[in-house]
């Protein structure tokens, strides 16, 4: 069985925390969709405005496993930096490893992940590195220390779904026994469920959830669809075929003709 | 900025026994070393509260 380090979903669902209408609706899409994970993040603190502690009080009240993120960091020391207070406010091992390369694309700067993985792994942390659907890189990732992966979709935000099936297949047979999750870029339940179909072990949606027009129901069909796509793993699917091949039964079928 | 400690500093700020983590120059200061970590003039210092994130 794969875990998140120990940490077993029943709704394979993660949801981001930003860009929601209000907390209240941010809450209401967790409760409808049963989501056991938050994203979250580091932001400056100006003085006496203690503006992240209402926040902090929200998530703490959903009882989700809190999972943060280095989003915005561009360099190792700025990542492992951002890890290390993110571990002490969010009191957990748990990092969403981001080293962004590029301004236009948000595509991870993979040289700098691994960099920083490796530092992060040999600290303690349980490291969700998010990363491209390169074999080669998930590989030293791996040797890095990382248990789960979290290859991107499409472009964070971008909600263009699964860009390259081919590479993310790739990945799920080159590391059976890997947790992996993909991340950014789901723009629709049916690419989450697609994922689920390739064999992932869940999704995480924060743009397309919180950007719909509701939100809760939107988490709600997110939820429903990587159920959909990872019992369709479990019950063991048909391979596609060329060629028609008759459902209904031939034998004893009246001769009208 | 009259504080000598990063301790000092958050309390100056109002942030004392507020969720908020440290670091000075780039580096991590953590709670429990706050009280050590003396600032000197030029020191930068960040201070990060918990926030929405994807």
């Amino acid at each position: 069985m794969r875990t998140l380090y120990g940490t077993e979903l029943v709704t394979p669902l993660m949801l981001g925390t930003a860009q929601y209408p209000s907390p209240a609706i941010l809450a209401d899409a967790f409760r409808e969709s049963g989501a056991e994970v938050a994203t979250v993040s580091l932001r400056r603190e100006s003085g006496g405005v203690r503006a992240g502690q209402p926040f902090w009080e929200l998530i703490r009240e959903l009882g989700v496993a809190v999972l943060p993120n280095t989003a915005g960091c561009f360099t190792v020391k700025e990542a492992v930096t951002t890890a290390q207070m993110a571990r002490e406010i969010f009191e957990t091992p748990w990092i969403k490893l981001e080293v962004i390369g590029h301004t236009d694309t948000l595509e991870p700067d993979v040289f700098g992940l691994v960099d920083a993985a490796r530092i992060l792994c040999e600290d303690g942390f349980e490291v969700f590195p998010y990363t491209t659907d390169s074999l080669a890189v998930a590989e030293r990732l791996v040797e890095a220390g990382c248990k789960v992966l979290m290859p991107w979709g499409s472009p964070i935000g971008s909600g263009l779904g699964l860009l390259n099936e081919h590479g993310l297949r790739s990945l799920r047979a080159h590391f059976p026994d890997l947790a992996l999750v993909v991340d950014a870029g789901i723009g629709l339940p049916s690419h989450a469920a697609r994922a689920m179909e390739l064999g992932y072990d869940a999704v995480l949606v924060n743009t397309a959830v919180a950007r719909a027009g509701d939100p809760v129901a939107m988490a709600r069909a997110f939820a429903l669809a990587t159920l959909a796509g990872r019992g369709a793993v479990t019950a063991d699917p048909i391979e596609p075929r060329d060629m028609a091949s008759p459902s209904t039964p031939l034998i004893g079928k009246a001769f009208l003709g | 900025m009259r504080a000598t400690t990063l301790e000092e500093l958050l309390h100056e700020r109002g942030l004392g026994g507020t969720r908020v983590a440290a670091a000075v120059n780039e580096v991590f200061v953590a709670a429990s070393e706050r009280s050590a970590r003396k600032l000197v003039e030029g020191d930068r210092v960040e201070i990060v509260a918990p926030m929405q994130g994807g």
